[in-house]
């Protein structure tokens, strides 16, 4: 993008502290007044490897993690000779001269080599051998004009509950990082204005979990897995005061059937997990449908098969989400496009599982889960329907029918503790009461017929889920030369590259982008590729699941697959470059 | 009782008949449910009874209480779920020993551990029934089944031994051949403040032809008239070992309260998300949201 960004870059080996200083880094960015959007690139180990993060950030809203930095931190030498060669021309490579040599490297002309002793620097201010890190935060600081008044106050947040003292090491550490570019160079005169104006800067994880409470969920249950864990995480700090119970559990096969036992005792539950934990909770999650009972299951995929990549992204689940459980039953799946829909669709999913009395399945992904983002704020005045409830009071005279056969599909619920409203909830197939009919009423006529109403009535639902849900959104040029179709958090990067292609290029192309993806919008979908000339899915998987699934409803096939499942997210450049590809 | 009136046993049955075998020792568990619920006097609409799958996990059916009846090995955290929702409810979790000590035994563990408010009444007739005849997880070492020509080579799981160990702080034993014990069993239980196991030797008069109820009659004794304290955990273990054990002992069986603890607190107790009362009616919504967005500024 041609507009005004700061690209940073920080890498070293696991445990050296690259995420919190990215994380300052990112804090000080969105206090100025900038959106900010940060990928860590990391690796499945506590101590050693190797990771990175970029923060970048600019004036107008940022679309994806961007490309070559300007500023890059080594905190060891593997980061000098992985990443060093990527600094832009006019850059800076920041790191300890004492420990790090860019000798032999092939380095961009103009790029200014920022190496002093930060270890030594550091120490005269605390023992704490992280502390380099903010030496090395307080030269970027500079580089990019930033304000030191605000790295106090960043510090004070992330430090103050715990000591004074270390919020104040931390300044002058990083006032002398900043005091040794002001007297070697001074800024990189980026341009960059700062209005300082209040953005909020979070997860796409924290977002989910705030709309769940915001919802509110009062119940979850999860078993730790990357890159699901940190909406336990929030949830359990936070849980006290809000009255949310947050079981940490045995596994996933517990986290889903403790989730749909809470939900069938009346309380908005939910569970989050990845693609492994998912798998266990698959018989677990037909049983909610089959009872009738609401749960929203989060689901952060991350790059597999099997243990695959756990810290890399992918977009691998759809097949997994869409077919799990044995049998038809009726299920909806929302994949937000980025953090402000993490927040909105996990608050719209508790609706939707409760109005419908079904699993509801957000799919998010390591991409989306774990970058930090800026977003305006969050519209807290979140609705909540709780869906058709059996009256309280009295003793009915007939039996309760708890699953009354409806036009909607949809039965009164009673929840325990109510009388007069006993009935069983029954994962063998059952009447309008609850009772099963599997076993020696099965096969009779009769029954049949109860079996298949029961089962016309549950899959019913999915028309009200598909009429309560929206149909893709359509973004770009009306009339494009190709049509991009994505899902979920493609969505940033694949903008981008439009935009880019616009403006360098002259290209028109649009995007299809879909953040409902089941019940599947047949008509809104057939409508919106009539007028596309060409099309092409961007998909973070090998065999293109969310273009199966399109084909499969629509009988339309996209005529190109961009398939990327190398566990890296997308960059707008190669999506560009795809396109350049396609037609040219 | 709500207005006061005392509620009859016919309240707590269903008109739903069951489908046992005639002879089934699950009928005792259900009769002898049925009469503790009435002794304690607790509404049935306040009492959950959750099941897995399996021949026994039917029973919910067969109660007018709230019922679950979910998936193979899973009563123990869907009733988990429920008890954290509501901590007021009553909620019992059945089964049979396929359920709770073969497929399901991780979550037995872990509820024990938690000395949830929960009642998990096992009826253990050492054999996969509804399948048609598999060695369970407490079929005795040698038991000849359909998987099994040669015998079974396993050594049979001692849900006792494995209750007391997990933290359950009450662990019985119970009979079909004796409904009363049966009753009282289950209404101290259901009373008890923890987790409660009552592991029921319900024979299988279809698949299981060693262990009957005549091969039982010939071995149970009353660990209450033996004297036994049920306060004593090493004495609980020493009677719980007595069978089925690796030595292959097998001449007696203890029936009766084996451990009770009641100075252990639940999970419930301790959870503070629960101080404010059950989760059920707390009110949804974030009161004062702003305040949670201050550590993303």
């Amino acid at each position: 993008m041609s507009q005004k960004e700061l690209v940073f870059r920080i890498g070293g080996a696991a445990g050296d502290g690259s995420a919190s200083t990215a994380e300052s880094l990112a804090k000080i960015c969105t206090r100025s007044g900038l959106y900010v959007f940060t990928y860590t690139s990391y690796q499945s180990v506590i101590r050693g490897g190797h990771s990175w993060v970029q923060v970048r950030a600019a004036e107008e809203p940022v679309l994806s993690q961007g490309e070559r930095p300007q500023v890059l931190i080594c905190l060891n030498q593997p980061t000098a000779d992985i990443h060093a060669p990527q600094v832009r021309e006019n850059g800076a490579i920041i790191y300890d001269s004492d420990t790090i040599k860019l000798d032999g490297l092939r380095i961009a002309e103009d790029v200014r080599r920022i190496g002093f002793p930060l270890g030594r620097t550091a120490r005269e201010y605390s023992n704490n051998a992280l502390m380099k890190n903010t030496v090395a935060l307080g030269a970027a600081v500079r580089l990019f004009d930033l304000d030191l008044a605000v790295v106090e106050s960043a510090f004070a947040t992330v430090w103050g509950k715990k000591k004074r003292e270390i919020v104040d090491a931390n300044v002058k550490a990083a006032a002398a990082g900043y005091k040794h570019v002001e007297e070697n160079g001074g800024s990189l005169n980026l341009g960059l204005r700062y209005t300082g104006k209040a953005r909020l800067l979070i997860t796409g994880n924290q977002a989910i979990a705030l709309g769940a409470l915001a919802a509110g969920c009062k119940f979850l249950a999860q078993y730790p897995m990357t890159p699901a864990s940190s909406i336990m995480h929030w949830m359990a700090d936070h849980a006290p005061k809000h009255g949310v119970v947050v079981k940490q559990v045995e596994d996933e096969l517990a986290a889903m059937n403790m989730a749909i036992g809470a939900g069938f005792a009346g309380v908005r539950s939910m569970t989050a997990t990845s693609g492994g934990g998912f798998c266990l909770m698959v018989e677990a999650i037909g049983q909610g449908g089959m009872v009738e009972a609401p749960v929203v299951a989060v689901l952060a995929q991350r790059a597999g098969p099997s243990t695959g990549l756990p810290t890399k992204t992918e977009q691998g689940d759809l097949n997994l989400a869409l077919g799990a459980g044995q049998g038809d039953w009726p299920r909806a799946i929302l994949a937000p496009r980025n953090t402000d829909e993490c927040f909105r669709l996990t608050a719209e999913a508790f609706n939707l599982a409760e109005v419908y009395q079904t699993p509801v399945i957000v799919m998010s992904d390591l991409y989306l889960s774990e970058g930090y983002r800026t977003v305006e704020g969050f519209d807290f005045n979140v609705p909540i329907i709780r869906g058709l409830l059996a009256a309280d009071g009295g003793t009915p005279r007939e039996k309760f029918l708890r699953y009354k056969i409806t036009e909607s599909g949809v039965s009164p619920r009673a929840l325990p503790g109510q009388p007069g409203f006993q009935f069983d909830a029954g994962t063998d197939e059952h009447d309008e009461k609850g009772e099963l009919i599997s076993d020696v009423l099965a096969g009779i006529p009769e029954y049949v017929e109860i079996r298949k109403q029961m089962m016309d009535k549950r899959m019913r639902k999915l028309d009200g889920l598909r009429r309560d849900t929206k149909g893709p959104e359509l973004w770009g040029p009306g009339k494009a030369d190709l049509t991009l179709i994505s899902w979920g958090s493609t969505q940033g990067p694949l903008r981008e590259a439009i935009l880019d292609l616009q403006e360098s290029d002259g290209l028109a192309v649009n995007s299809l982008e879909y953040a409902y993806i089941f019940p599947f919008h047949v008509d809104e979908t057939k409508a919106a590729l009539k007028r596309a000339k060409t099309t092409m899915a961007v998909e973070g998987n090998f065999t293109g699941q969310f273009s199966r699934l399109l084909t499969a409803e629509t009988g339309i096939r996209p005529d190109h697959l961009f398939a990327k499942y190398d566990g890296e997210p997308f960059y707008p450049s190669e999506i560009a470059g795809k396109v350049r590809e396609v037609l040219g | 009782m709500s207005d006061g009136r005392t509620i009859e046993l016919q309240e707590y049955k269903s008109e739903i008949k069951p489908t046992w075998c005639p002879g089934c020792g699950d009928f005792a568990v259900l009769n002898g449910l049925q009469r503790a619920l009435q002794v304690l006097q607790i509404e049935p609409w306040n009492i959950v009874i959750v099941s897995g799958i399996g021949c026994s996990s039917n029973i919910p059916h067969f109660l007018s209480t709230y019922g679950f009846h979910s998936i193979h090995g899973r009563a123990v955290p869907v009733a988990s779920g429920i008890k954290l929702a509501n901590p007021e409810l009553t909620v019992i979790a059945a089964g049979g020993d396929g359920d709770g000590y073969g497929i399901g035994v991780g979550h037995f563990i872990h509820a024990m551990r938690r000395n949830l408010d929960i009642t998990y009444i096992v009826m253990d007739n050492q054999i996969y029934g509804l399948t048609t005849g598999q060695a369970s997880p407490t079929s005795e070492k040698g038991m000849v089944t359909k998987s099994t020509p040669e015998g079974v080579i396993e050594n049979p799981v001692n849900p006792l031994t494995l209750a007391l160990a997990s933290g359950a702080t009450y662990v019985a034993r119970g009979f079909s051949g004796d409904a009363k014990g049966l009753g009282d069993l289950f209404a101290k239980g259901i009373k008890h403040k923890g987790f409660s196991l009552i592991d029921v030797l319900s024979p299988c008069v279809t698949y299981n032809k060693i262990n009957t109820y005549d091969w039982f009659r010939q071995r149970v004794y009353s660990l209450e008239k033996e004297g036994h304290n049920p306060s004593d955990y090493l004495a609980a273990v020493a009677r719980a070992d007595e069978w089925p054990n690796l030595d292959q002992k097998r001449d007696r069986i203890g029936l009766g309260v084996f451990y009770e603890r009641n100075d252990i607190p639940t999970y419930e107790d301790l959870e503070p998300a629960l101080r404010k009362g059950p989760l059920v009616r707390q009110p949804l919504g974030l009161e004062n949201p702003e305040e949670l967005l201050e550590e993303f500024r």
